[in-house]
This record gives structure tokens, sequence and C-alpha cells, in this order.
């Protein structure tokens, strides 16, 4: 099977399990709807503590309150689809452990789409949400000097961000593989990614701020874009093209993920669990 | 590929690598030999009890004729096909029923996993509906269909499980514990069910079980595995003899009376009435009956099979002896 009919199996697959999982959660649903409540306060009253640190101070790292708002939005919502869309692979580990990943394996579809579709959650709906609105918000108050490639880099930053946010998530997967309980290391580069995402990077050490750019590229998510947009200098003193770089840092990162997938995939399959 | 080497393996071995933990940050590597050298061949349309004791080895090899694991070393073929690395095409053949977890879908009515079922393998239509209304009389899941999983028993959901694993026609079905924790009339219903199916689909089953009578019920070959070897591959007349396992004749009598006296019986326990008497496994019970009835004043009574786990300890202990 080429590359492209599995990538079509895969999103297939993927169709076919998550519609069960919305059904399932649809079995219950107060629950349902209690949760995504629950899961937009959550996010909700987060954003409320940074507007609670802007009644002490006047700006963040040179940032005012409308820019921070910015680019938490567009972390929130980056990470948020990313989060969507395949943020039950941190359970992989457990399906490791007591041995339901078999029963996955004896199925006619790419255990990747099968794993990422897992649990799969409406509720989850809530941060985007969330997000949508701090971001729509900070928009109607940054002092931005709109441009056609500005209004075009928007989308192109949402969707690359949340495929850089995609290849974590594999890859944190597969490091499951050999360390069946580091679902935890896994969520402090997704869930404490996106919150370090949120602040601007002119808070951050120096060595951090390198770390996310250059080690585990999360500053392409929407640091770097957002200067640009913004019109601020670029943290590190990088060069102006690194702004419209993050799709292919995306590709880039999904392709090492999946390479990453793979070699995890075959080491379970050559040694068992 | 012939139909008699319809799953064949040629000295398959699996070995695992093992980490144990001897220290802070110490890790001592071990290797563990899970399935040692194994050669067998099974027919198309034949039912084969694969049997042997925890840790034998048993999982290992029905994990590497599905494809979730690959081999070490050796050769393995099923329908053709090597399992580990096409996987997904052995899929559409094969069908696997894991007695332990079920991959039925837990909140939402049994006819929804068999709907993604009839999606995911892209079922015909017709024969779909021809595999589930078959299915749905022969296991009687009528009433269950528009149950949700978790509403079921477990007998129930087994049943729904064995389904499922067979809407897509399969080739070959794997069996892993099938009967495992199943009252009577379940284990009875999936034993006759299955016995139908081979019969009419000529599907291979393999099934592994710890229930010697699902073996006599269902396979006229068993195949016994122990530390990885295959230790005996033949009639399950024939292993009892080479077990010398010993059936049991439990004998409850009209009031308590000294041990009774059969030729080629011991009594191996008293309590009350009730007297328990070992005898050969290849021996019939019948004369034997007979006999005690006409020196006993018999009330009741009835046959025991010697443990299969305690058939296959024997086995081994006395191939150590020798």
């Amino acid at each position: 099977m080429g590359e492209g009919s599995r990538l079509v199996e895969g999103a297939r697959a993927y169709r076919l399990i998550a519609g069960m999982w919305v059904r399932s959660t649809m079995a219950y649903r107060a629950s349902f709807v209690m949760t995504t409540f629950g899961n937009f306060a959550a996010t909700f009253f987060d954003f409320v503590a940074i507007m609670l640190m802007f009644s002490r101070v006047d700006a963040l790292g040179g940032y005012a309150l409308p820019e921070v708002a910015f680019l938490y939005g567009l972390s929130a919502v980056s990470f948020g689809l990313a989060d969507l869309v395949i943020g039950s692979m941190d359970r992989l580990g457990r399906r490791v452990r007591d041995g339901t990943l078999d029963t996955l394996l004896v199925r006619p579809a790419p255990v990747l789409a099968q794993v990422a579709a897992d649990r799969f959650a409406l509720r989850r709906l809530g941060r985007v949400t969330q997000g949508s609105l701090v971001l729509g918000w900070s928009l109607t108050r940054v002092d931005i000097d709109w441009t056609a490639l500005k209004l075009l880099l928007m989308p192109v930053m949402v969707v690359s961000g949340c495929g850089i946010f995609c290849a974590v998530f594999v890859a944190g997967a597969a490091f499951q593989f050999v360390a069946q309980d580091a679902s935890e290391v896994q969520n402090a580069f997704t869930y404490g990614g996106t919150t370090l995402l949120q602040y601007p990077p002119t808070v951050f050490a120096k060595e951090l701020v390198r770390g996310v750019t250059f080690v585990l590229p999360l500053a392409f998510v929407n640091w770097l874009p957002a200067a640009y947009v913004l019109g601020r200098p670029y943290p590190l003193g990088l060069p102006g093209w690194v702004a419209f770089a993050s799709p292919l840092v995306a590709v880039g990162c999904c392709a090492l993920a999946g390479l990453a997938w793979r070699a995890g995939l075959r080491s379970y399959r050559s040694t068992g669990s | 590929m012939p139909d008699s080497e319809f799953i064949a393996l040629e000295k398959v071995e699996k070995v695992f690598e093992v980490r144990r933990k001897t220290g802070f940050l110490k890790r001592e590597r071990r290797q563990v030999r899970a399935v040692d050298s194994i050669s067998f061949t099974v027919a198309r349309g034949e039912m084969v009890g694969y049997i042997g004791p925890n840790g034998a080895g048993k999982s290992t090899t029905i994990k590497m004729l599905t494809g979730i694991l690959t081999p070490s070393a050796g050769r393995l073929r099923v329908a053709g096909i090597d399992p580990s690395r096409e996987r997904t095409r052995l899929a559409h053949r094969i069908g696997v029923v894991f007695g332990q977890r079920t991959t039925l879908w837990w909140d939402l009515p049994l006819i929804d996993s068999y709907r993604l079922a009839h999606r995911m393998y892209r079922i015909p239509d017709a024969r779909y509906r021809e595999n589930l209304d078959r299915c749905v009389e022969l296991l009687e899941l009528g009433d269950l269909l528009d149950v949700p999983v978790r509403q079921l028993s477990l007998g129930q959901r087994m049943r729904g499980d064995i389904a499922a694993a067979l809407l897509h026609d399969p080739e070959v079905l794997y069996l892993d514990e099938p009967t495992i924790g199943l009252d009577v009339v379940s284990k009875a219903k999936v034993r006759g069910f299955l016995k139908e199916l081979n019969a009419e689909r000529a599907t291979t089953v393999l099934l592994t079980t710890h229930d010697l009578q699902d073996i006599e019920q269902l396979c006229s070959r068993v195949m016994v595995i122990d530390h990885g070897r295959l230790v005996y591959d033949g009639a399950l007349a024939g292993l009892h003899e080479a077990g010398e396992g010993e059936r049991t004749l439990v004998v409850d009598l009209e009031r308590e009376l000294p041990p009774i006296e059969v030729p080629s019986c011991r009594v191996v326990r008293v309590e009350g009435p009730r007297q328990w008497l070992a005898f050969p496994a290849g021996q019939s019970a019948a004369p034997l009956v007979a006999s005690i009835a006409a020196a006993y004043p018999l009330v009741d009574l009835s046959v025991r099979e010697p443990d299969i786990e305690a058939v296959i300890a024997k086995m081994y202990a006395e191939k150590a002896v020798s």
C-alpha cells in the first residue's frame, strides 16, 4: 500500500472511529454538556488570571494586554485544534500496558489513525471556542497595520501551529511505546508548551527561547509569525523570513514525528509487552 | 499455498529482551525465549486446540499469527501471507476474539459495533446482512442488538464478540479463551456455534483454552506448548495417555463405608458417604460404574475430567526425568 492510500485509509478509519466516540458521549448528554462547559470555564479562568496580572502592570515583557491576548488566542486555538483532533494520544501508554492496543492491531486500518481517534471528544471544542474569543477580542484592540500578507499569515499560523502541536502529540505517544507511563512527560510538552506560548518571548530567559526555537520549535506556532504581524522585534535577532517558515517547520515536525511513531510501533511489535 | 498448509510455522522463534531493575538506575538485561523453534501446519478447515500453562507462549504464538508481533526468527505464513509484513491485508482474512477484552463499544448498542465493522472491513451490504442474520440467529443475539454493551452479561458479550469477529467472513478464527468465566449454558451455546461454523463454512479455528471440555467437544487435534516448545501435537485421547492423566469418579453411597475396592481404581478421598476414585484417563468409566453398582449401594455418581494443567505438568515432569 502506498503512502497516499495509507493516508486515505487512515482518514477514513479516523472518521469512522471518531464518529463512534461522538455517539458514545451522546449516550450521556448531560455529562457532555457539563464537561464542555467545564472545559470552556477552566480555560476562561486561565485568561482571567492574565487579565488580573495586567491590573497591576501595564506591560509584560514590553507587550500590552491586547498583544498578550493575541499570542494567547493563537496558541490556544492552535493547541485546541490539535487537542481536539488527536488529544487522546497520551492514553497510548495505558493501551500498551493493559494490552488493548492489540485489539487495534488486528483491524484493517492504520494504527496511528485508530489511536488518534481514540476517545475523540467534542467537549474539547471548549478550549478552541475560548481561544477564538480571546483572539477575536485582541484583534479589535491591537494596533496592526494590516497588509494582505499579514491577513494571509493568520490562518497559515493557526494551521501550522496545529500541525506542530500534533507532531508533539504523536512524538510523545511514540515515546510511550518505550516508557509506558510517560504521559505526564508528554503533557509537560503539550499543555506546558501552550502555556509557555501564551506569554511573550521577551519574559523568558534566552536559553529557553533558544530551546523552543531550535530544539522543540514551538516558537513557530505563534511567537515568530506574531512578531511579524505585530511589527515587533524578533526574538534572538532572527532574520525576518522565519515568520513565514512555520508551514515548513510543521511539515518537518510531522515527518519526524511520523518516523518516531513508526519506530515506536516497530519496537512494540518486536518486543511485545 | 496448499490447503494442508493454510497456517504454516517453520522454526518460529520469539525472543524478548527483559530488563529488570537491579538497583537505582541499574538494569539487568536478560533474554527470554517465549517461543522456541516451533513448527507446525494447520490445514484449511481444521479446528485445533492450543493449550499450555500460563506463560507457556500461547498468546505470543497467537500474536505472531495475527501480525501483532514480529517473529525473531523462522518462517510464518497464514493463508500465504506473512502476518507481520502485511498486517492490514491479513486483517481482512482473519477474525480474532480475545476472551478477556471486548472489542465491542461499551456505551453503544451492540448493533453499532457491527455497523462499524461493516464499514471498516468494507463488507458488501448483502454479505453483511446475511452474516449478521446468521450470527444473530445462531448466537441468539436478536433481543440484544439494541442493548448497550455495558448492560450485557459476560456470556452475552462473548457471543457478541464472536459475531463481531465473523461478519467479514474470515477464513481463520483465533479464539483466546472464548469460554472463560461463562456459565454452562453460555459455554454450550458458544461451542455449538463454533462447531456449526466450522462444519458449514470450513472456517479454520485455532483456540486457546484452559477448559478441557472446549477441546473435547470441538477439536480433533490439540497442540500443547510449554516453555515455548511444542510438547504434544495429536488427538486429545493421546494426550491423556502421554500425560498419564487420571480421571476421577465421584460416587455417592447410601451410607458411610470403608474405601471401596474396584480393580484399576484407587480411592483418593473419602468424605462421609462420598468417595473419590482415580482411574487412568484412557480407560472407559462404564465397566467401573457397573462393577461398583454390583457390589456397593450406589446412589449417585459423576466423572471428573483431569485438570489440563495437571496433565501437562505431569507430562513435563516425566520428560524431565526420562
